[in-house]
C-alpha cells in the first residue's frame, strides 16, 4: 500500500484532544504514524490538505443497507459507497432486512456480502426477537457470536416490558448493547407525523411525543433495574431528552443518539404533504429541535447517527399516509449537522466531531473514532466552507429519498480513507 | 375579478373574495334550479371523472347531479372497482384517467394530502371532494352558503360546530370559510375529539355545551362515527347523547331562530333528537339542495367558467 503524507491539514482528533495545522501520515500497513522514514516520505503519495480539515472517519451507528431482500432500495455495495462520499468509514447495518437478522446465517450473509462489496467497515446487529415480531427472544448469543455488535428490533419496538426485561438481562450477559426505536404501538396507531398543531391542519394521524416519552422512561427504569445499557435510538422529544438527562445525573446506563433531520427540521416542513419529510419517528416542533440540540450539548443525548433509510422513488411517490417512512442521510450528515450546530448553535467544531467519530465508536465499543498513533487510519478530510449542490439522484445511494436534494450544503467531504486505501476522493469513488 | 384558479384543493387557500365569487356563481345556479328546465350547457363536451377512492354516496351523487346540469359527460369510479385494489399507485390510476381523456378530476380520497398530489401531477382541473380529516371544500362552501342566505353577513355571528371534529374534514373546512367571513366560531364536543390544537386555528374551543350554544345563531352537528367508541375516544354512544346531543332543552338555549346544520348522514337519536332533525330551524335538506349549486360553481369557475358569464345567464 502507498503511503500517505496529508500536508496541512486542520487536524482534529477528540481523542487525543489534537486540534492543530499539521501533517498526517499513515504508513504502507494502512496505520497512523508519527512520521515516515525519508525513504517512505518519497514514495508516499502527498495530499494537499491546506484549508481541509483532517478528523477520524466519520462513525454511523444506525443505517439500513436493505441487504439481504430489499436490495431494489439499497445495497451492501452501494450503502457503503454513499457513506464514503459521507466522509464515514464505519456503520452499523439495522436487521431489519428480508428475512430480518434474526439468526446466526443471515448475519453470516451480511458479513460474507460486506467483505464481497463493502468499501467502508460494515458492523450487524441482530434483532431483539424472532422475527423483529416482538413476541420471543432471538437466539441473541448465537447472534453474539457470529458477530453482531448490537441488537435491536429498531422500526418495530418491542412492546411486552417483561420481553424487554428479559432481553436487556439477556443481552448484558454477552456484554452486547440493546438499542431500542421508542415507540408505543397502542398510542402511535395510523400515525404519519408529530401530533399537534400541523397535524390538526393538515388532517394528517399525530403520532404524540408520549408515545416516545413513555418507552424512554420504560428503558430508564429497566437499565436502572438490571443494569444493563439500553441506546434509545432517533430521539425526537422533548421530553425524552429530559428524561434521559435525570436517568444520567443518576448514573443509569441509558445512552441515545439524534438524527441530523431531528435537529434540522420541524414538522412545518410538512406543509405541502412532500413524503420526503415523512419518517419514524416524525419531524416534531421547533421546541423539540431545540431541545434535542440542548441535549446533544449538555451530553443528555450522545451522539449523532443518521438512520439513513433509502426508499426508491415510486415507494416515496404516493399518498403521504401510504409513502414509507424514512430518507437518506450518510451523504448529508457532515454538512447538515456542521450547519445545524456550529454555525446556528455555535458549537465547538471539535466536539461536533467528537459525536459523529469517537463517541459513537465508544458507545458500540468499535476499533473506530481515532487518529491515535497506531490506529487503523480511517480518515475523512472535508472542507468545511465548500458549498455546494446536492442531487441526490447523482450520490451514491441506490435511492435518492432526501430533503435535502437540490439545496446548497456548506461543508463537503473530499477524500475518504479506510485503512489507508483512499475509498473516496473529490466526487469519486476509487 | 376574474377567476383563475384550475384546482380546488382547500379553503384555506383561498381569499375571501374567491369564496364569494363561488357563492354568487352558486346563486345565479341555484335560479336554474328552480326552473322547469335545469340543465345548462356551460360544459357541453367536456368528461369528468368521478374517482371516488373512499365509499361516498352523498357527495358522489350532488357532484354528478351538478356536472349533469352542466350538460358534462360524468364517469364514475369508486373503490371498489377501481384498480388501486389491485395495487395500482394513485399516479398510475391518475395517468390513466389523463390518457383516456378526461377534462377534469373530482377526488375523494381517506388519504390526506392526495387531491393536493394529484393536481401537481395533473394538467386538468382537480377538484376535491374530500380528502381524509384534511378537508371538504365544497362542502364548506355550501354550508356557509346556507348560512348567508339565512343570517346574511357571518361577521361576528356566533356559530358552534359540535361533535367529532378531530377526525372531521367538514369541520375543518367550515373553520376556514368562516374565519375568512370573520364569524365567532367555537367548536364543542369531548376533549378526546376536540383537542386544544384547534386554537391555533383561530377558533375557541369548549366543552361545556350550555355556554356554548348560548345566543348561539348556527349550530352545526358532525356525524358521531361509531367506530371512535371501539377505539377508545368516548365511552358510549349513550354517553355521548346525554352529554353532547342536542335535545330540545339545549335547543332552547340557542338564539330563537338559530339554523340546526349537518353534513349527514344523520344518526337519529343519538347526535340530535328526532324532532329537531325534521324541526323549524332544521336546513338539513336545503344544505342538500345548496350542495348542487355550489358544486356547478365549482366545476364551472375551475374548467374556465367566469362568474358574470353565469350570473347574466342566470337571470
Amino acid at each position: 500500500m502507498t503511503p500517505l503524507w496529508i500536508q496541512k491539514a486542520h487536524i482534529i482528533d477528540p481523542a487525543a484532544k489534537r486540534d492543530a495545522t499539521g501533517d498526517l501520515y499513515v504508513n504502507e500497513a494502512g496505520k497512523i504514524v508519527p512520521s515516515l522514514s525519508a525513504a517512505a516520505k518519497k514514495r508516499a503519495r502527498k495530499i494537499d490538505a491546506s484549508g481541509l480539515v483532517a478528523c477520524p472517519g466519520l462513525v454511523d451507528i444506525h443505517v439500513h443497507f436493505r441487504e439481504p431482500g430489499q436490495t431494489h432500495k439499497e445495497t451492501i455495495a452501494t450503502g457503503s459507497r454513499a457513506a464514503a462520499a459521507g466522509g464515514f468509514t464505519t456503520v452499523v447495518c439495522m436487521p431489519n432486512t428480508s428475512p430480518v437478522a434474526d439468526n446466526a446465517g443471515t448475519i453470516q450473509a451480511i458479513k460474507d456480502a460486506a467483505a464481497r462489496d463493502a468499501i467502508v467497515r460494515v458492523y450487524p446487529t441482530g434483532c431483539i426477537t424472532t422475527g423483529m415480531k416482538g413476541q420471543a427472544l432471538a437466539p441473541i448469543g448465537s447472534l453474539k457470536r457470529a458477530g453482531v455488535v448490537a441488537i435491536t428490533d429498531d422500526g418495530d419496538c418491542v412492546q411486552s416490558n417483561a420481553l424487554m426485561r428479559s432481553a436487556v438481562e439477556y443481552a448484558k450477559m454477552f456484554d452486547l448493547p440493546v438499542m431500542d426505536h421508542c415507540q408505543d404501538h397502542a398510542l402511535t396507531l395510523g400515525a404519519v407525523m408529530n401530533e399537534g398543531v400541523a397535524s390538526t391542519r393538515l388532517g394528517l394521524r399525530g403520532w404524540p411525543n408520549a408515545a416516545e416519552d413513555i418507552i424512554v422512561s420504560r428503558n430508564v427504569i429497566l437499565s436502572h433495574y438490571t443494569g444493563a445499557h439500553i441506546h434509545c435510538q432517533h430521539i425526537s422529544s422533548k421530553y425524552s431528552v429530559e428524561l434521559l438527562r435525570r436517568a444520567k445525573a443518576r448514573g443509569v446506563r441509558i445512552t441515545a443518539e439524534a438524527t441530523p433531520h431531528h435537529i434540522a427540521l420541524t414538522d412545518a416542513a410538512l406543509e405541502h404533504y412532500d413524503t420526503h419529510y415523512k419518517m419514524n419517528p416524525p419531524l416534531r416542533t421547533e421546541e423539540d429541535r431545540l431541545a434535542i440540540i440542548d441535549g446533544l450539548r449538555d451530553g443528555a443525548i450522545d451522539i449523532i447517527a443518521t438512520d439513513h433509510a433509502p426508499h426508491t422513488d415510486y415507494e416515496k411517490d404516493r399518498e403521504f399516509d401510504n409513502a414509507p417512512n424514512g430518507i437518506l442521510g450518510l451523504e448529508t450528515a457532515l454538512p447538515v449537522t456542521l450547519d445545524t450546530l456550529v454555525r446556528q448553535n455555535k458549537f465547538k467544531l471539535p466536539y461536533v466531531i467528537d459525536l459523529m467519530t469517537r463517541k459513537p465508536a465508544q458507545l458500540l465499543k468499535l476499533p473506530a473514532g481515532t487518529l491515535a498513533e497506531g490506529a487503523p487510519a480511517d480518515i475523512c478530510l472535508f472542507d468545511p466552507a465548500e458549498k455546494w449542490l446536492y442531487d441526490a439522484k447523482k450520490g451514491f445511494s441506490k435511492s435518492a429519498n432526501s430533503p435535502w436534494s437540490g439545496q446548497t450544503l456548506t461543508a463537503r467531504v473530499k477524500y475518504t480513507i479506510v485503512g489507508g486505501k483512499m475509498v473516496f476522493e473529490n466526487g469519486n469513488i476509487r | 375579478m376574474p377567476w383563475t384558479r384550475k384546482d380546488l384543493i382547500t379553503l384555506e387557500e383561498l381569499s375571501l373574495d374567491e369564496i364569494n365569487q363561488i357563492h354568487a356563481t352558486a346563486a345565479a345556479f341555484k335560479k336554474i334550479l328552480g326552473r322547469s328546465v335545469k340543465k345548462v350547457p356551460a360544459l357541453r363536451g367536456k368528461t369528468i371523472v368521478n374517482l371516488f377512492l373512499e365509499p361516498s354516496t352523498r357527495t358522489r351523487i350532488s357532484f354528478d347531479m351538478a356536472a349533469k346540469r352542466l350538460s358534462a359527460d360524468v364517469i364514475s369510479f369508486d373503490a371498489a372497482a377501481s384498480s388501486t385494489t389491485k395495487g395500482e399507485t394513485l399516479r398510475d390510476t391518475a395517468e390513466n384517467v389523463r390518457a383516456l381523456g378526461a377534462d377534469m378530476i373530482v377526488i375523494r380520497h381517506a388519504a390526506s394530502g392526495s387531491p393536493l398530489y394529484l393536481s401537481k401531477l395533473l394538467d386538468i382541473p382537480v377538484i376535491n371532494a374530500g380528502d381524509g380529516a384534511h378537508a371538504h371544500p365544497t362542502q364548506g362552501l355550501l354550508d356557509t352558503f346556507t348560512m348567508r342566505e339565512h343570517l346574511g353577513s357571518l361577521k361576528g355571528r356566533k356559530i358552534v360546530i359540535l361533535g367529532d371534529i378531530l377526525f372531521s374534514r367538514v369541520a375543518r373546512s367550515n373553520i376556514h370559510a368562516l374565519k375568512k367571513f370573520g364569524a365567532d366560531v367555537t367548536l364543542v364536543g369531548p376533549s378526546t375529539l376536540v383537542p386544544r390544537h384547534f386554537t391555533d386555528l383561530g377558533v375557541k374551543v369548549s366543552h361545556d355545551l350550555r355556554s356554548a350554544l348560548a345566543d348561539a345563531e348556527v349550530v352545526m352537528l358532525l356525524r358521531i362515527q361509531h367506530e371512535r367508541q371501539a377505539t377508545g375516544y368516548f365511552p358510549s354512544l349513550g354517553e355521548y347523547t346525554s352529554m353532547f346531543g342536542l335535545n330540545k332543552t339545549r335547543a332552547g338555549w340557542l338564539n330563537p331562530k338559530a339554523i340546526i346544520m349537518h353534513p349527514g348522514p344523520i344518526n337519529r337519536g343519538v347526535e340530535i333528537d328526532n324532532d329537531l332533525a325534521d324541526g323549524p330551524n332544521s336546513v338539513i335538506l336545503e344544505q342538500v339542495t345548496n350542495g348542487i349549486a355550489v358544486r356547478m360553481a365549482v366545476l364551472y369557475l375551475c374548467s374556465g367558467g367566469q362568474p358574470e358569464n353565469v350570473i347574466a345567464s342566470g337571470d
